[in-house]
């Protein structure tokens, strides 16, 4: 069976019509898994004794004839970040190399409760702190449109699998457009959900009031379809909201004809790719065409976001990486011998780069005497990009931006610059800080053949419009 | 220079990190450069903006309801029975790295 561009859709009714079986589809995926990713690198650890389990129980039911759910059979791949029980989860850091949890993620279990078959992990920046995946205590994950180039991060292992038809969909989690990059770097679809549309129980958590889960796809109806399974109010998350979950398939079928588009000059400005500007623009022009009117808008706290993100992201780190101590669950120092040795020991070993600095940071930035002039400011600024968007958002019913604002850079280009690398992130970063929902679709690609992402932002709880949007886009290329 | 190697020493401390003499010299350079970068949140007058610490109180919520009432669904019954079973021992310590079967086990804590 071909599975590249293979969508759930088309996965779910051949296993159904019993053209090939869940075991075969999940193999054929092995497969390609074997062949394509000794150079890619988007998987740490595969699971297949689970997946062909929950594969043979699928062929089962098709056998029987009964009407087979939603992902059935469907092979995913699940970012590393996420608990799977019995299956190593790492979160990319050397930290967890042996770390097996006792429980799966709710949104794990909400997949495999709808049929899908977790294929295995993937690879990550350590912890999800970096856009380009070379943080990973695990390697790097390449670009499959471009080896010498990174798959941004840091959900860069589950984009790159997408890409490259190594599973029909992946999760990720975005904290600073940790989805909706590397999806634009790949060429793929990357959904962010509203702050507290999906259950993080069992997400190990970055930074608590910004992490999310959301899923890469092949297209945005794929998208619709894994929301629509793991959104909704888990009583595990206390975080996770009561709010009702729309048909978000059904939704995509809604005229767009008439929807007002804001378009923000602040993300059009300086440091903007001519190339990634022009397709854009384009975009903008192909959905003008499909009837969404464009009305200019202003988001004029924009360029103090990343500031703003840096502060409040790693303060949070730096006190949800505190667990990590050598005593439950991490890696332990050999050969210490009192326990503050042993914390500091375990910590140095475990850690990588990156992560250090950003505990450091987040650390400094919480500290007596600095508290007010960083975190505290931190958070100031973050109710005034949140009224950006509020104010913005009484006039229009999306926000079309770049995802990033250049396509995919080299591997090493960045890596000793912490700074230039922030800045890959300059354009997902505010709708983390407003927890507004967000997506990256393909809308073309540069001279060199790299994709370019168009970025879609909603209003709380309103995935179904730039669902919607990004649909009638799609279509319409 | 905001960040001097006292400080990074001292933050270092804080956070369970020791730091190798490199790594130490790596941050003072990182950290300045960043905070100088951070700088310009000072640009905004934020005297009269509340600060925010997360977006769950606001969006999503029965905005008629105020303050903790408005998460009265993530609430339950302080109770004794009928809870979730708790993890058991031998799965919660499956994954230290040193445990007895009732433990988890840690250097002396005392230091003398």
């Amino acid at each position: 069976m071909e599975i590249a561009s293979l969508t759930i859709d088309a996965a779910r009714a051949s296993v159904q019509e019993r053209q090939i079986t869940a075991v075969a589809l999940a193999e054929a995926h092995y497969a390609r898994i074997q062949k394509e990713d000794g150079q890619v690198g988007a998987f740490l650890t595969l699971s297949r004794e689970r997946a062909l389990e929950q594969a043979e129980r699928i062929d089962r039911l098709a056998v029987d004839g009964k009407p087979l759910p939603p992902l059935a059979g469907v092979p995913v791949g699940i970012k590393d970040v996420m608990s799977t029980r019995g299956v190593r989860t790492t979160a990319g850091s050397k930290i967890l190399e042996k770390y097996v949890p006792p429980y799966d993620c709710t949104a794990v279990s909400r997949l495999e409760s709808a049929g899908a078959v977790v294929l295995g992990k993937m690879n990550c920046d350590e912890f999800a702190m970096g856009s380009s995946n070379e943080n990973s205590g695990y390697g790097p994950v390449r670009n499959p449109r471009d080896l010498t180039r990174v798959p941004g991060g840091s959900s860069g292992g589950s984009a790159a699998a997408v890409a490259a038809d190594m599973a029909v969909f992946t999760l990720g989690s975005d904290t600073g457009g940790s989805i909706r990059q590397p999806a634009s770097f790949c060429g793929v679809v990357g959904l962010m959900p509203t702050y507290g549309r999906v259950s993080r129980y069992g997400l190990i958590a970055f930074a608590s009031s910004l992490d999310h889960i959301g899923p890469l796809t092949k297209t945005v109806k794929d998208a619709a379809t894994v929301l629509r399974t793991i959104a909704g109010r888990d009583p595990m998350d206390s975080t996770s909201a009561e709010v009702p979950v729309p048909d978000y398939v059904a939704e995509l079928e809604k005229p767009v004809r008439g929807l007002k588009i804001g378009v923000a000059k602040e993300y059009f400005g300086e440091g903007l790719d001519d190339e990634v500007r022009a397709a854009v623009e384009g975009a903008i022009d192909k959905l003008k065409g499909v009837g969404c009117e464009a009305v200019p808008v202003s988001l004029p706290h924009t360029p103090y976001a990343i500031p703003t993100y840096y502060l409040i992201a790693t303060a949070e780190a730096s006190s949800n990486l505190a667990r990590y101590d050598g005593v439950r669950y991490s890696q332990r120092a050999r050969g210490v011998r009192t326990l503050s040795e042993m914390y500091r020991r375990s910590r140095d070993e475990g850690f990588g780069a990156e992560v250090k600095r950003r505990i450091m940071l987040g650390t400094y930035a919480l500290s007596a005497g600095y508290y007010d002039a960083y975190y505290l400011k931190a958070q100031k600024v973050r109710t005034l990009l949140t009224r950006d968007f509020d104010e913005a958002f009484q006039k229009v019913d999306a926000i079309v931006t770049p995802t990033s604002p250049t396509a995919a850079f080299r591997l090493g280009e960045k890596s000793n610059d912490p700074l230039a690398m922030y800045l890959a992130d300059i354009y997902t970063v505010t709708a983390d800080l407003a927890g507004i929902p967000g997506i990256s679709i393909p809308c073309g690609e540069t001279r060199e053949k790299l994709p370019i992402g168009l970025q879609i932002l909603g209003k709380h709880f309103d995935e179904a419009t730039i669902l919607r949007v990004a649909h009638a886009y799609e279509q319409a290329t | 220079m905001k960040v001097t190697d006292k400080d990074v020493a001292y933050v270092a401390d804080l956070a369970n990190l020791e730091l190798t003499e490199d790594e130490r010299r790596g941050m003072v350079r990182d950290l300045n450069s960043i905070l100088e970068y951070v700088d310009r949140l000072n640009e905004l007058d934020t005297s009269d903006v509340p600060p925010m610490a997360q977006v769950s109180d606001r969006y999503g919520v029965d905005e008629a309801k105020q303050g903790s009432e408005r998460f009265a669904y993530a609430m339950r019954e302080d109770v004794l029975d009928g809870l979730r079973p708790s993890l058991p021992h031998e799965e919660t310590l499956a994954n230290a790295p040193d445990a007895d079967d009732q433990f988890f086990r840690v250097p002396k804590v005392i230091e003398r």
